[in-house]
């Protein structure tokens, strides 16, 4: 902590007072969370309205790939499940541990986000770029605004990772880690989400 | 891009090319005298890099003044060519330049800051707490605001301003209708500023739900604290909608997909109910504080206690979640079907009942009591009358059979300008007028101050009152001129020479602070209003850290009970011993990223990629360097208090 003039800070006090902080900041952050989930709501409404837009242009059914949205499917789950043992780890202060998990986690993530571009890349490809129809558009913005959050949680965990290795496990840290971890979990949740109402109901016609 | 600029500034209308010069003149003298009076290193420290949120509430005021004048000197260019039939003062381009730029300037770059302005200077230091939740946090959603306000400003001398509203319905507002910059400077203008809102609303729920001093419940918390949680519980709701609704139009003209386009399968439609999901509850997020601060003036000005405090709480919260559930009103005639529409019809009616709770709850408060007509005061009682015929007016385009009738004609115009001017602006000058001493430690004039409010007030009623007449005759709103056969002419003319009148009462408010600058009373005691709230126990202005001790709170209207108890001669309960004080550091990080953000605007209006990508990276640097950042306050030691307190 920062330097003092004066009369002694104790250590109790720090405690109190970095206490205090992490309890508001993951209040706030339940907060972002339930207004970036107004977001997404949007962007599903927009999609819902314009699926079946294509203009004569590629389908859903035409378009999605089974095998590969359900493997994406996979890496996420699995990297959420591999992020609850990283902050598992936390809790009883392994650091190592920690760290290990964390990579995965990251890793998982990368790969999700690899898969994607190459997804997007094979339909522009095949001519389904997202200035086809309005169908295409909404899928793109969709998806798309959802892997650009995995890409920011990517930075964001590796900025976390690199916190941990400086500061070890204390206040702070724990804390981006614990929101690192709830923001992960909750791009999962959204992108249960387009699973079911892009992908599924997708292939299902 | 340059020579976009260059080309447009040619071709552009005298009146802007003299703009143009005025604003790069006026930004020549500010530099000179900055450097002159070498107050550069001042403006740096003291403002900003300032995480402080009484700073940041008085930049805020004076950005919303700023602007107002903007947006004001709009509508009297507006009211100027309608004034007479036939008149050619502005061409039709100008005028919808100039309504666009009017509208979209009054409701985000004044109605906005200036409650955050209130928000910011009351709300710590009305719950008692030192700070914000996150006062970092709170410096970048000001940067945000200046550099989006100033990214939409540009747009005036650098190439075209927006044209199609602010509302921007595509596809009037698509490329194919709108191929200049104009729009997307609105879209980018407003994501920027948009995106500070949203941080804005987040840190403070956060402040009032974990910061308040002990004992104070949240229901002893005063009335406007409660009106700020509505508002920003509403700003967390309601502007990821805009953000969407923008970026999409934005992808549209940028990336050329086909949300809103009438090709490929667009659909504008969407975009319109994107925008008003946001954009009614966005005129509830401006009115809600301002009925906090009327709340706060009333009482404290007819020395009562608030009459019925747990039905204004809960008519606050109930207008905030009925807000969310009328935006169609404002398209019925769009073809809705008459089931949406009645459903529509009754939710906007319904807001009249929680509002007109409030309404007898302040005229209750006022009975009785021992009224004292200062400034704060008379604003606020001119908005009871004001808001009641707004609201009445309201009722009536919220019936949808009528609004057919009254869709986009001069009664809309009044009708929202009743609201909006004699609700959010009178109510939120009220405050200004309320917590100006406690800002800056000097009371502003009277006498100006009630020329200001009787040339606002005439002028006001003498400008809008016609213009509903106008609108059952017919005339419609964005026309920019119109023949003599109509018969207008004599009610425009009437209408113009009222905006005048308001004209020369924002003067009014511009002299009166600078003579009271000099000349004002001096508020030594800290309580110049014999306040009921914790703001008024501090000097003023207030030290940075606020409370040198956290008080504890036993009662609604708390620094007037503790009044109470040392008139009976009950001793307040012995302090306990000063502790030191922790306090976030200054940082120029908020400053800089509003700039990166600016830049990443800048190149997108302009197609521009590279530079767009340049300050997309500034951001995330920016951001990373938060991050990792390790050292991010400071203490204050027990003497420097004792210091402070004693000067
Ligand atoms: C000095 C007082 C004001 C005057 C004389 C004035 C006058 C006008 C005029 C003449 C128009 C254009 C009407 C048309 O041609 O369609 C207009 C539009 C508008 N004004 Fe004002 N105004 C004033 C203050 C305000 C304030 C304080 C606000 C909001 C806080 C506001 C919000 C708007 C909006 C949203 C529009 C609609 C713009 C559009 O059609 O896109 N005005 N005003
Ligand atoms: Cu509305």
């Amino acid at each position: 902590m920062a330097e003092v003039t004066g009369s002694p800070i104790s250590n109790q006090q720090l405690f109190e007072h970095g206490m205090e902080e992490e309890e508001k900041h993951i209040l706030g952050f339940w907060i972002f969370l339930a207004s970036d989930l107004v977001l997404f709501a949007c962007l599903f409404a927009t999609y819902l309205l314009l699926r079946t837009h294509t203009d004569g242009g590629p389908t859903e059914a035409q378009l999605f790939d089974i095998p590969m949205f359900t493997l994406e499917t996979f890496i996420l789950l699995t990297s959420s499940f591999t992020c609850g043992l990283a902050v598992r780890e936390m809790r009883n202060g392994h650091l190592g541990r920690l760290m290990g998990w964390l990579a995965v986690t990251i890793l998982l993530g990368l790969a999700f986000v690899g898969i994607e571009v190459y997804e997007f890349i094979t339909y522009s490809l095949e001519g389904a770029t997202m200035q086809r129809s309005a169908f295409l558009s909404g899928f793109f913005t969709l998806v798309g605004t959802h892997g650009l959050h995995v890409s920011l949680g990517i930075v964001w965990m590796v900025s976390v990772g690199i916190q941990l290795i400086r500061d070890r496990i204390q206040p702070t840290t724990a804390r981006k880690l614990f929101n690192a971890g709830l923001y992960w979990h909750f791009l999962d949740v959204v992108w249960v989400m387009i699973f079911t109402v892009v992908y599924l109901m997708g292939v299902m016609k | 891009m340059i020579n976009q600029i260059v080309e447009y500034l040619r071709n552009a209308d005298p009146l802007i090319q003299m703009s143009a010069v005025a604003a790069v003149l006026t930004l020549l003298g500010i530099i000179f005298a900055l450097t002159y009076f070498k107050k550069w290193g001042w403006l740096w420290r003291e403002w900003i890099t300032t995480v402080d949120h009484k700073k940041i509430g008085i930049m805020y005021l004076i950005c919303a003044l700023l602007m107002l004048f903007r947006g004001g000197v709009d509508a009297l260019l507006m009211r100027t060519q309608l004034a007479f039939p036939n008149m050619n003062f502005l061409d039709s381009q100008h005028y919808n330049e100039i309504f666009s730029t009017h509208g979209t300037i009054m409701i985000l770059f004044v109605a906005m800051p200036l409650i955050f302005a209130m928000m910011n200077i009351a709300v710590p230091l009305q719950i008692g707490a030192r700070d914000v939740a996150f006062p970092f946090l709170n410096a970048v959603s000001f940067w945000l605001f200046f550099f989006g306000a100033l990214l939409f400003n540009l747009s005036f001398i650098l190439g075209g301003s927006p044209d199609a509203g602010w509302v921007s319905y595509p596809p009037l507002a698509e490329l194919s209708h709108s191929p200049g910059p104009g729009i997307n400077y609105y879209v980018l203008s407003l994501q920027i500023s948009g995106i500070g809102s949203i941080a804005t609303g987040i840190n403070f729920i956060v402040t009032i739900l974990k910061m308040r001093a002990p004992g104070m419940t949240l229901m002893k918390m005063p009335l406007f604290c409660w009106s700020v949680l509505a508002s920003c519980i509403v700003i967390i709701f309601a502007f990821p909608a805009l953000t969407v609704a923008l970026a999409l139009l934005g992808m549209d003209r940028i990336f050329g997909t086909h949300f809103f386009t009438m090709l490929h399968g667009g659909n504008p439609m969407m975009y319109v109910n994107l925008f008003w999901v946001w954009g009614h509850p966005e005129v509830y997020i401006a009115i809600l504080p301002v009925y906090g601060i009327l709340s706060e003036v009333v009482s404290t000005f007819s020395r009562k206690r608030i009459f019925g405090y747990k039905s204004m709480v809960a008519s606050l919260m109930l207008i905030s979640v009925i807000s969310y559930f009328v935006w169609v009103h404002h398209f019925f005639t769009m073809g809705a079907g008459p089931g949406v529409n009645s459903f529509f019809a009754v939710a906007s009616m319904a807001v009249g009942i929680p509002t007109g709770v409030k309404v007898f709850n302040w005229l209750f408060t006022m009975f009785r009591g021992r009224i004292r007509l200062t400034l704060p005061m008379l604003w606020s009682l001119t908005f009871i009358p004001c808001f009641a015929v707004g609201g009445a007016t309201g009722i009536m385009l919220a019936s949808a059979p009528a609004d057919y009738q009254f869709h986009n004609s001069y009664f809309v115009i009044a009708h929202f300008h009743q609201t909006l001017i004699g609700g959010a602006v009178f109510g939120l000058l009220a405050g200004m007028y309320y917590w100006w001493p406690k800002m800056f430690g000097f009371k502003l004039n009277e006498t100006l101050g009630k020329w200001a409010f009787w040339f606002f007030n005439i002028g006001f009623y003498v400008c809008f009152m016609p213009q509903y007449a106008l609108g059952f005759m017919g005339m419609t709103r964005r026309v920019y001129t119109y023949p003599a056969e109509t018969g207008w002419g004599t009610l425009n003319f009437v209408s113009t020479i009222g905006a005048y009148l308001m004209g020369i009462g924002f003067l009014f408010i511009v002299v009166q602070i600078l003579y009271s600058i000099r000349y004002g009373e001096r508020d030594t005691t800290g309580d110049p209003w014999d306040g009921r709230t914790l703001e008024w126990s501090l000097p003023s202005p207030v030290p940075h850290y606020n409370f040198a001790q956290i008080p504890t709170v036993n009662e609604r209207d708390a620094w007037w009970e503790m009044k109470q108890q040392r008139k009976e001669g009950i001793l307040p309960p012995t302090k306990e011993p000063l502790k030191p004080i922790h306090m976030p550091n200054n940082s120029s990080l908020p400053f800089f990223m509003g700039l990166a953000f600016f830049v990443a605007g800048f190149g997108l209006v302009f197609n521009q990629f590279i530079i767009a990508t340049v300050g997309l990276i500034g951001v995330v640097v920016c951001m990373l360097w938060r991050s990792l950042e390790k050292d991010t306050g400071h203490w204050i030691s027990v003497d420097e208090i004792k210091q402070m307190e004693a000067s």
